[in-house]
């Protein structure tokens, strides 16, 4: 698969290599904060650094909100215990930096008003100059927002909106036109969390967005948890999107214990999106 | 401009700021309403309803004994106290309860913060044969426990949130995670003008009657039409309806009255169009009480229905336009109206109304002060009714349920 490298911008740029060595690309999920600054980038170098020599490609980095709507329990939670720890939304610029020292593209996830409260086009800029690609807004709708498309323009910061298996097949593609890099598709109608099962309506979203604009890479991502699933999704997603399991991960005894749980399953990850070759 | 566009925009303000999995119910629910709207049969059926179930349409009542405290002004009382389930958010329920039948919906989610909505969500489902499920910060469920036992008498399902702040803004967001899940089967009843468009123009459009209703009644039997329009807001259901057909009457002045809790210099209070910045929240870009990164931050009232940290973007729009205006009162203010519109009126309101009657008035005093030959004539939407509040009043007033004395023994 060939993207027009118009559309891909730096962060589908990354997306169009794997799909060069014939895998589709690896995101990892993780808040900033949480448990605390330090210990959420040392997660985010272990989930770059994964396992086996395979780890992330690109790690989107989750700014913790108060009103994290599209969100499941675990993430409600890291969310809640990285605002205790006093995680500020210039956090996630300092987090950029550590993802793209450590080899992968750093992405970010966040709700709208905090970019708004930041400035939207220094929150660009400044994203920007930390290395960062692109912006995962899940409650930004793509034909309503209009400063947004000019700053990320002027930065070179690629939008990525998010497609639904509700989406109208007119909003799939308004909504896939607007987009640069790529396009985050929800595999289930729901929040975020992993499941045991991947879902029916994944590969029908996936064909779907395809089918409205063949142009940009389609990402799946919702209820994505080991690397069984990564394996099952890549054969046909351009990107294998987790986060809550490697959230999940973390939790053990000791938070290094933790860290190495984590970098475990994100080398299992890897593998199983390297073994949906195609 | 009295009409969002078609994006679901009053001016800068509204919109719809959630996720791309629920755009096309919000498309679905637009168009639904509109066909709705446009058929008598719908509009037959909203006000039989509306007549013979809820009780409309609601008296207005002259406050003569009130209006003594109110320098040279006359108040009179919309009395949405007097509605089915003792609230105006009945108005509301019934005409959503019904565009969700309408649409094959077979279960309603709503979320509540005094639980007046709760209950008129649960009512409306057991009237229609509806499934209903209400979330409710669990802080709420603590102090507004009558209503969680009458939701649950009515056939009603009660969550409580322990996410967040527990209040009615969390409620608000399990509701939302809830909707994404099951949009295919539920309606997501909301209680206020707040939220994603189209709920701030449907909710108004079905709140709307208390206006249309209040106007003609000032002018076929009060004398003429007010020379003030009060109402309390949190999200602000009962204002907007309150207010809406007195918008072109550009004599009238329209004031909303936000709680102030503690005071607004304390920074614990729910005046967010006073004491707020523009931002987005719950899916309408209106005015937040966030901090500088735009975390929400939480409200404070003594009245639970109040205590919301956002606001409907239309009054937003009208703040901005300058055509209504927003002041606060503090809980004490407001507690000291309940006293005496209880001791003076025989009517004991809601918490959230005896705000506007707080502002009311202190508008007729100052008034007074400001043009002695004046005769204000001020019309308040007494949105309530107070018996929900007792445990509040109890504890504010000192009260311990116990005779004055005891005679016979």
């Amino acid at each position: 698969m060939q993207y027009p490298s118009a559309r891909l911008g730096t962060s589908g740029a990354v997306v169009q290599r794997c799909l060069d060595e014939g895998r589709p690309a690896y995101v990892g999920y993780f808040p900033v904060g949480y448990p605390n600054l330090d210990d959420s980038l040392r997660a985010m170098q272990a989930i770059v650094a994964g396992g086996a020599g395979r780890g992330a490609d690109l790690v989107e980095i989750g700014i913790p909100y108060s009103d994290p709507l599209m969100d499941g329990l675990v993430i409600q939670r890291a969310a809640a215990r990285a605002r205790e720890a006093g995680t500020r939304t210039r956090d996630v610029f300092r987090a950029a930096e550590t993802v793209a020292a450590a080899g992968a593209m750093p992405l970010t996830m966040t709700y709208w008003n905090l970019i708004e409260a930041y400035g939207v086009d220094a929150f660009c800029r400044d994203f920007a100059s930390a290395g960062g690609g692109g912006v995962i807004t899940p409650d930004l709708p793509a034909d309503d927002c209009p400063e947004w498309i000019e700053a990320t323009e002027r930065h070179g910061i690629d939008r990525i909106f998010l497609v639904a298996p509700s989406s109208t097949d007119e909003r799939l593609a308004m909504t896939m036109r607007a987009s640069r890099g790529w396009v985050y598709a929800t595999s289930v109608m729901g929040v975020t969390g992993a499941r045991d099962h991947t879902s029916d309506a994944a590969p029908v979203i996936v064909e779907r967005a395809r089918a409205a604009d063949p142009t940009i890479p389609v990402g799946i991502g919702l209820g994505v948890s080991n690397g069984e699933q990564a394996a099952e999704i890549g054969a046909y997603a351009d990107l294998v999107i987790v986060g809550s399991a490697l959230i999940r991960a973390l939790e053990a005894d000791s938070f290094d214990d933790g860290l190495r749980a984590l970098s475990r399953l994100s080398g299992e990850i890897a593998a199983g999106v390297e073994r949906s070759r195609r | 401009m009295t009409d969002p566009d078609a994006k679901g925009h009053f001016g800068k303000f509204g919109g719809k700021f959630v996720p791309e999995a629920l755009q096309a119910a919000l498309l679905e629910l637009e168009a639904a309403f509109a066909d709705a709207q446009a058929d008598p049969l719908f509009r037959d059926e909203l006000a039989a309803l509306q007549r013979d179930y809820s009780g409309r349409p609601t008296p207005i009542t002259r406050a003569g004994n009130l209006s003594r405290h109110a320098g040279n002004a006359q108040i009179f009382l919309k009395r949405e106290d007097l509605n089915h389930t003792g609230a105006h958010k009945i108005n509301n329920v019934l005409g959503q309860a019904l565009l969700a039948k309408r649409m094959g919906k077979r279960r309603v989610i709503a979320e509540t913060g005094a639980g007046q909505h709760g209950v008129a969500t649960a009512t409306a489902a057991a009237l229609l044969g509806l499934d209903c499920r209400v979330y409710m910060g669990e802080v709420d469920t603590e102090r507004q426990a009558l209503n969680v036992a009458r939701m649950q008498l009515l056939g009603a399902e009660v969550v409580a949130v322990a996410a967040g702040s527990r209040t009615l803004k969390d409620a608000m967001n399990e509701a939302m995670r809830d909707w994404v899940t099951t949009v295919d089967h539920t309606h997501y009843l909301i209680g206020t003008v707040g939220g994603p468009h189209p709920f701030p123009y449907l909710v108004r459009e079905l709140q709307r009657v208390i206006s249309t209703e209040s106007r003609a009644q000032m002018l076929e039997r009060h004398g003429g039409l007010p020379t003030h329009v009060v109402a309390c807001v949190g999200g602000g259901s009962n204002a907007i309806g309150q207010f809406f057909d007195f918008i072109p009457d550009e004599d009238v002045a329209l004031i909303g009255i936000e709680a102030g809790g503690d005071g607004v210099e304390t920074g614990r209070h729910a005046a967010t169009i006073g004491a707020g910045r523009v931002g987005v929240l719950h899916g309408a870009r209106t005015f937040v009480l966030q901090d500088e990164d735009g975390q929400t931050i939480e409200s404070h009232s003594i009245s639970a229905g109040l205590d919301y940290p956002g606001v409907g973007p239309e009054h937003a729009w009208l703040a901005a336009t300058g055509r209504a205006t927003y002041e606060s009162v503090t809980d004490q203010e407001a507690m000291d109206a309940f006293r005496l519109l209880s001791r003076s009126e025989g009517i004991i309101p809601a918490i959230e109304s005896a705000h506007a009657i707080a502002g009311a008035l202190r508008l007729g005093r100052l008034l007074a002060e400001e043009d002695p030959s004046a005769q204000p004539r001020i019309l308040v939407c007494l949105s309530g009714r107070g018996d929900k509040d007792t445990q509040t009043a109890f504890d504010w007033f000192g009260l311990d349920g116990k005779p004055d004395k005891t005679v016979g023994a």
